[in-house]
């Protein structure tokens, strides 16, 4: 099994099309939506975590680029500014996922973009703006 | 036997003052007894670095030609207003202070993005800031309206002022409602959630001087990165608390009023900061040296996270009905080991407060005064202490009628 978080940009014309139905139905992917929007660019935004086969990851992945939905990668849409950060740990009872933790003897926080699910929950919490969130 | 200020100083000038941090000298007075460690310890440094919203600066811009009198007009900075009620060109402003246009709370939480805080942040940064007033015009000071960028580069005196800072102890912020609330005290969760506070504990300045025998008015501290003084006590200052037998105060008690010259300070210990639905503040690093001159005051420094309790207190309807009584009791070792028990739930700790800044700053003050860059001050007066009978008095809300 592999997963990957990823950030899809649907065009205009594919907002109506079932396209998370296929990666679902047509390459057995497991899919769990995050975030979900169309901007007022009219685009669809979709935050999501697949796993899958190697393969049929992959293949979907093709799909998508072939119908021209544009996949980057979740980690680019979150942005940690650990220069603004002051390790204060005010986030660390507000993230749901222990993406941000605590080294307890150094009192310093560290952000693990793997965990993070870009619930955005941590954006307004932080008294410094050191989380962004582009989605 | 006991030193004097002015022995410890000999010994900093000449490079052999023995100097620790307040977390340090924990285990050095546990292995060596209290005794011997007061005899050979010179100076032990205590640190806070956190959100401390009475904090602000006042500065000189120099007159302008023709002259303008700003005092009873109004002054913005980078839109912020400005306090304008002392003379000419002395204007004053607070971390708190909004720019008129922002929305506030009206459509509630409010993002508070940018304020006071920020314009001291970006002051002390070297940005340019831009200027604007208005003034009514007098004879003497004809003009009514000025525009222009400033710098701190080329103001006259430029002061940061904080008429409360570095608070002995605070409150535990926790949510008995279900919704949830945007507290000075950061997000705080429905349903005991999450548990908020706000002190460096071991390391904090007054926790390590708890009756405040060394630290009073004229006392030479580490301010914001730079140099400042103990003014006067703070406001709210509350030395009558109940305390522990180690004399540290069980809630909220001492405060500080200090203050530096802006100039010499950074923009990395004076940070403009948000409280998401609450408003804007400064987050403003302190550093205090406590002189070692006699065991007792050695004593009071060793003083340990699990020796200094807060109180839990409800900020969905306690706090801001302002009604008495806590939830409990926690120390701050258990707060800082991510989780505390309330009302048999196992509740998650977050701190406003930065540890590891506040050991950065205390690493740093003892390296300024072990190579004699820093010398300790004799305070010129103590501050009122538990024995003053001082409290602080709520609001007598009297009817116009």
């Amino acid at each position: 099994m592999q997963k990957k978080k990823v950030v899809l940009t649907f065009p205009y014309k594919l907002i109506n099309e079932p396209i998370t139905y296929h990666l679902i139905k047509d390459y057995d992917l497991e899919v769990n939506i995050i975030r979900a929007r169309i901007s007022p660019r009219e685009e669809g935004r979709l935050m999501m975590e697949i796993s899958g086969k190697e393969e049929p990851l992959r293949k979907g992945m093709d799909y998508l680029k072939e119908l021209g939905v544009e996949v980057q990668s979740l980690a680019q849409d979150i942005r940690w500014l650990d220069e603004k950060c002051t390790d204060c740990t005010i986030c660390i009872p507000i993230c749901p996922t222990e993406a941000m933790a605590l080294d307890r003897n150094e009192m310093t926080v560290t952000f693990d973009q793997d965990k993070c699910i870009g619930c955005g929950l941590c954006v307004p919490a932080c008294p410094y703006k050191a989380v962004e969130i582009l989605f | 036997m006991p030193k004097t200020i002015r022995e410890i100083n000999e010994k900093i000038k000449r490079g052999e003052a023995v100097v620790v941090t307040a977390e340090e000298i924990i285990d050095i007075a546990e292995e060596k007894g209290a005794k011997k460690a007061a005899e050979q310890i010179d100076v032990v440094t205590t640190a806070t670095f956190g959100p401390m919203c009475s904090s602000g600066v006042y500065l000189n811009i120099g007159h302008s030609k023709p002259r303008i009198k700003l005092g009873g007009g109004r002054a913005y900075l980078n839109d912020v207003p400005v306090y304008t009620g002392f003379a000419a060109v002395d204007i004053l402003i607070g971390a708190n202070a909004l720019p008129d246009d922002d929305p506030r709370n009206k459509i509630h939480p409010g993002e508070f993005s940018y304020g006071g805080g920020h314009v001291i942040e970006e002051l002390v940064a070297g940005k340019d800031l831009k200027l604007t007033a208005t003034a009514y015009g007098t004879d003497c000071y004809p003009r009514k309206k000025l525009e222009t960028w400033i710098n701190i580069k080329d103001l006259n005196e430029t002061v940061l002022f904080n008429p409360r800072n570095a608070y002995q102890n605070y409150n535990v912020a926790v949510n008995l409602s279900d919704r949830v609330i945007y507290t000075y005290m950061g997000i705080v969760k429905p349903h005991l959630a999450n548990a908020n506070y706000c002190s460096a504990g071991q390391l904090s300045p007054l926790l390590n001087d708890p009756y405040y025998k060394t630290i009073g008015i004229g006392t030479r501290i580490f301010l914001g990165g730079g140099v400042g003084y103990v003014a006067w006590q703070g406001t709210q200052h509350n030395p009558t608390v109940p305390r522990t037998p180690n004399g540290v105060p069980r809630a909220g008690a001492g405060t500080l009023a200090v203050m530096g010259d802006l100039k010499e300070m950074s923009p990395e210990w004076l940070r403009g900061t948000t409280m998401h639905g609450y408003g804007t503040t400064l987050t403003v690093g302190i550093g205090i040296p406590i002189p070692i001159l006699d065991e007792e005051i050695l004593t009071y420094t060793t003083v340990k996270d699990e020796d200094i309790y807060a109180q839990v207190i409800d900020y969905s309807q306690a706090y801001p009905d302002f009604e008495p009584g806590s939830l409990g009791e926690v120390n701050y070792r258990e707060l800082k080991s991510g989780k505390i028990t309330l009302q048999e739930k196992e509740v998650p700790t977050g701190s406003l407060s930065s540890y590891a800044k506040a050991r950065e700053i205390a690493d740093t003050l003892k390296g300024w005064i072990k190579r004699g860059e820093f010398l300790l001050t004799e305070s010129v007066q103590n501050l009122p202490s538990a024995d003053s009978g001082l409290t602080f008095k709520p609001l007598k809300e009297r009817a116009l009628e």
